[in-house]
């Protein structure tokens, strides 16, 4: 399951482009001039420290928010002016899998897969049940289709998010963190289907992660945020032979570097004698 | 403040002629409203049921005591009635609505958001409004008025109990001057005000969950805000309801 082999002819048609992307919440910048492109029938990674917006990217692709200046385009739509019956369609051709899975608790596993096909299709009921419990079969779960989710461990919940995110057949896969929390044999479940469901069914996957290692085996190409730009893409094995040295502490896991181990903050030593700014007032006894 | 003030209700007021919309298609699955019904509705019967008794209890023991210093304690059928169905019946039910019903709408859409589980349905195309909150809205708006009904029945009973049964008025008096004083109209205007608390305690309660913070702070204020705002707003549109009755 190498991730860098030879690029097929139909892998270049692009479905993700965003070009000068600038995005901030709260005055605080988290994009500036970012640049991101997503091929056909890839699995693209987006890696970077934790703070640097991949989820927030996430969010913007699919139209939960509107990026400040730049474009951000879908399957050829720039997405942030469409109205809403439009987004919903270009939805349609999307399948997100969630953190946590983000399951509707009050269904069963087979209710959940079931949602997105009872909410836009009308399928004789067996139709729907031969198709529910075939992407519930694709990922293991056939037999846990009547349980709750609150009966579901964290790489099981993980697993039918994931079969309900394919049951629309979409074209495209985005997946928010899905190796957190789990143990190494769910994780390497997720990893292994990830590749399986890109290639099998033909879509384009989007991972977002911060684990070097799972995104090395399944990914064709890697993104890596930092600074509110992508600062370097290609195959995971080109990655890790970057001299940036941004790059070479995140991929090598440095706890100090260009990503500073400390938050900004004033004078160690000011702080604890209790000089100067405001923030050093923090855990004073009461007079 | 009178801005932010402004600012909210134009908010609401945006949400529910959204939420207006979606009523129709929700209506479609009638098993999800029903559902909804069961939840905010047959889930708060007991409250309602205690509460009833005890204010119609209430009711007969001071009703007698007031009544007989005027020596018309066979009235007393009447007073606890047109009270029960006007005010008592209407306004208590809301507040015990706001508590019961309206906090368990707010926390638990507030809980589908902290836990992303309305972001899943917007990514797959679902609008939330139509397939979680028009249900939930419906069903409160349907379930008040049949809890106020209950109440005042209830409240009833609870009146004869004391004042029949224990300080000895006249049944047949109790019964038949109720029948004969309290009019259509009387009855009317406890409806009006049960579907007019339904909708407003309703639409705050799921208001307040679709936008909450996600955040367990945010879900427990806007739950706290729910009740605040339900009682409040209850009172001040029995007020307004009260006025515009009597002024016909």
């Amino acid at each position: 399951m190498g991730g860098n082999g030879g690029t097929p002819k139909r892998m270049t048609e692009t479905i993700i482009k965003i070009s000068g992307l600038s995005y901030g919440v709260g005055g605080r910048g988290i994009f500036s001039g970012l640049d991101f492109e997503a091929l056909r029938g890839q699995v693209t990674a987006i890696m970077g420290p934790s703070g640097t917006g991949k989820t927030t990217l996430l969010r913007l692709i699919t139209g939960q928010v509107s990026p400040a200046a730049g474009r951000v385009e879908v399957f050829g739509q720039q997405v942030d002016t469409l109205e809403k019956p439009e987004l919903y369609a270009l939805r349609r051709r999307m399948g997100m899998l969630f953190q946590n899975g983000a399951l509707l608790t009050d269904l069963s596993v087979f209710e959940n897969v079931a949602f997105p096909v009872r909410a836009h299709a009308r399928l004789p009921e067996s139709v729907l049940r031969q198709l529910v419990l075939t992407k519930l079969h694709a990922v293991g779960l056939r037999g846990a289709a009547e349980l709750m989710p609150a009966e579901l461990s964290g790489g099981m919940a993980r697993r039918v998010a994931l079969a309900r995110a394919i049951v629309m057949d979409p074209e495209l896969l985005i997946y928010d963190e899905p190796f957190v929390g789990l143990d190494p044999i769910s994780m390497g479940v997720i990893v292994r289907l990830i590749r399986e469901l890109n290639d099998a069914l033909g879509i384009t996957s989007i991972v977002v992660s911060h684990d070097v290692d799972e995104l090395a085996q399944i990914a064709h190409r890697s993104c890596l945020l930092s600074g509110g730009k992508v600062v370097a893409q290609g195959s995971p094995a080109e990655l890790r032979e970057s001299r940036l040295e941004v790059v070479r502490q995140f991929m090598s896991g440095e706890s100090d570097g260009p990503v500073a181990f400390h938050y900004p903050a004033p004078d160690y030593f000011d702080q604890l004698m209790d000089r100067g700014g405001s923030s050093s007032s923090a855990g004073r006894a009461p007079r | 403040m009178i801005a932010e003030t402004l600012q909210r209700i134009g908010t609401v007021a945006v949400f529910l002629v959204r939420l207006l919309v979606q009523c129709g298609p929700a209506l479609r699955k009638p098993r999800a409203v029903v559902h909804q019904i069961y939840n905010a509705g047959a889930r708060s019967l007991i409250i309602i049921m205690l509460s009833g008794l005890f204010v119609g209890m209430v009711l007969g023991l001071q009703g007698f005591d007031l009544l007989q210093r005027f020596g018309s304690e066979d009235a007393l059928g009447v007073a606890a009635a047109l009270g029960l169905l006007k005010e008592l019946g209407p306004v208590v039910t809301a507040l015990l609505f706001a508590g019961r019903a309206g906090t368990a709408l707010t926390s638990e859409i507030g809980l589908m958001r902290a836990t992303d589980q309305l972001t899943a349905m917007e990514m797959m195309a679902v609008d939330p409004l139509r397939h979680v909150v028009a249900p939930r809205f419906i069903g409160g708006v349907v379930a008040m008025p049949l809890l106020v009904a209950i109440f005042n029945v209830i409240g009833l009973f609870g009146a004869q109990l004391i004042g029949v049964q224990l300080m000895g008025v006249d049944p047949g008096a109790f019964w038949s001057q109720m029948q004969a004083a309290v009019e259509l109209d009387d009855v009317n205007e406890g409806i009006v005000k049960s579907v007019c608390f339904g909708l407003a305690c309703s639409l705050i309660a799921v208001h307040e969950g679709y936008t909450a913070k996600p955040t367990a702070e945010g879900v427990g204020l806007a739950t706290t805000r729910t009740v605040v705002i339900s009682s409040v707003l209850t009172l001040l549109l029995d007020y307004i309801l009260t006025a515009a009755f009597l002024g016909r």
